[in-house]
């Protein structure tokens, strides 16, 4: 087995020279990542908009078990799913299972509750502060919701860069109900608990370092966002010409 | 007082009770009152004595608790809030969003936007993003988008409150423009400043703890003697004041 130098520089050989099994990998659970968010985003933006404005008998209880969601393992989540999807599953005759939409599933009902219990706390904070004020200009529920949400809409991008981050680190689901195959459903974090076990290290160790390239991304992505936000919240108000102060 | 012609709106032994439990609070309580038409009347009081409340509940945003509110749904009505909420988008498609959820399409909203944009002389400032407007533009938008809807009945919730000497003449003055052009518009409003409700008002309210003491046209509630012989506290408050 080969030290962790010798580890790394052979990873790092991997990636600078484009290796295009690594390549194939990146995409793979790239894509698979974001078609798994834009679900879960396109569900879970809506939803949870809607639970932080609407008020009705048993919300306590749904918020209960959209938080308790957030913490359900991914291993879990690829199980359930797989259940859903195995041959005498009501989802069986799909015969996803074991496919790219099988993973994209796995992740986007990971995600799903990540997205939409961030997004009910941003919006329930907006509603707070401005729900009466559109109210008073004629916005019912589900128009408070939408708006609040557009309004919040730099707040949300982090919510679903942050889902993504979720998404794409997760192993435990992917690897249920995509079966680590080789070239057809082996992500990243499939692959690198693959290669580990094999003592394929260098492997590993890229697919890693580039998984940490990936988040580091996201989170710079996420403090850029943070960081332009509040310049346009605080930027000096400026007067037109013609214009009274 | 109350007013002979017909009312826009008419408490009658009004409570309202914010929150359950032991920590609900009677934020009014018995509140008998009658505006009509035309009418510029001003609330004033400590903090938490009910202004607030009582504009809510004129304004629809609140139902009370107990005895009866009388209206006219049909009123149009409008309401300006101490810090306006504007959202994340242009001048102009803030007033347009208000007339769009009142049913009129988006590009005659945007129209009418600028109409009112002009009205409070911010025509100018009609593509700027709304929230890098100083304090005192902010509030003119609100009004501008108030004005907008056409309201007969205007509430305004301590709307210069938050703003610096300068924005607070403007923008008094504007409310007095506006109220001025249209006689039949109705104006509530809540206010700390004495002179703007001595400015603005043909009526006054005095609330304490929920409750309606005084209500008085604004020559007689500021004429020293009566206020002192018929409501001392009030007339402690404008002393303090």
């Amino acid at each position: 087995m080969l030290g962790f130098t010798e580890g790394a520089a052979t990873a790092l050989q991997l990636i600078v020279s484009w290796d295009p099994v690594l390549l194939a990998i990146v995409a793979r659970s790239l894509w698979v990542s974001a078609c798994a968010c834009a679900i879960a985003c396109a569900l879970g933006l809506g939803l949870g908009a809607w639970l932080a404005v609407a008020r009705f008998a048993g919300q306590p209880l749904l918020l209960l078990l959209l938080n308790t969601c957030l913490a359900v393992p991914s291993v879990v989540v690829g199980l359930v799913v797989y259940l859903l999807l195995s041959r005498s599953g009501p989802l069986g005759f799909l015969g996803w299972l074991f496919s790219f939409k099988a993973m994209v599933l796995a992740q986007a009902v990971l995600v799903l509750p990540v997205v939409a219990a961030l997004t009910r706390q941003v919006v329930e904070d907006a509603q707070a502060l401005h729900g009466e004020q559109l109210q008073s200009l004629g916005a019912g529920t589900h128009l408070r919701a939408l708006l609040l949400a557009w309004d919040e809409r730099y707040a949300l991008l982090t919510v679903g860069l942050a889902a993504f981050g979720r998404a794409i680190s997760e192993v435990g689901a992917v690897m249920v109900v995509g079966g680590n195959i080789d070239g057809f459903t082996r992500v990243m974090t499939t692959a690198i608990a693959l290669e580990t076990s094999k003592g394929d290290l260098p492997l590993a160790l890229a697919l890693g370092l580039l998984l940490l390239l990936v988040v580091l991304l996201l989170n710079a992505a996420i403090a850029l966002l943070r960081h332009w936000r509040l310049q346009e919240e605080w930027a000096a108000p400026r007067t037109a010409p013609g214009a009274r102060a | 007082m109350t007013a002979s012609v017909q009312p826009v709106v008419a408490l009658e032994n009004v409570s309202v009770q914010l929150g359950r439990g032991p920590k609900a609070v009677q934020a009014l309580r018995g509140v008998q009152l009658s505006i009509a038409a035309g009418e510029r009347v001003a609330l004033i009081g400590a903090n938490g004595s009910g202004k607030s409340t009582l504009l809510r509940l004129v304004h629809g945003l609140l139902a009370p608790t107990g005895g009866q509110l009388r209206g006219n749904p049909d009123l149009a009505q409008a309401m300006v809030f101490q810090r306006p909420y504007l959202m994340r988008t242009s001048v102009r498609n803030n007033v347009a969003l208000a007339l769009w959820l009142r049913g009129i399409p988006w590009r005659q909203a945007q129209q009418q936007a600028l109409l009112a944009l002009a009205r409070v002389g911010l025509e100018a400032l009609a593509q700027r993003p709304a929230r890098k407007l100083s304090g005192g533009q902010q509030q003119r938008v609100a009004l501008a988008r108030a004005w907008a809807l056409a309201p007969q009945v205007l509430v305004l919730d301590e709307p210069t409150a938050s703003l610096d000497p300068h924005a607070k003449r403007e923008v008094e003055a504007l409310i007095h423009d506006l109220a001025h052009a249209d006689a039949a518009m109705t104006l509530v409003f809540a206010s700390h400043n004495l002179g703007q409700v001595k400015r603005l008002a043909t009526r006054v309210l005095y609330l304490e703890q929920g409750q309606v003491l005084a209500d008085l046209p604004v020559n007689d509630f500021f004429a020293g003697p009566l206020l002192q012989a018929q409501y001392p506290q009030a007339h402690w408050f404008v002393k303090g004041e």
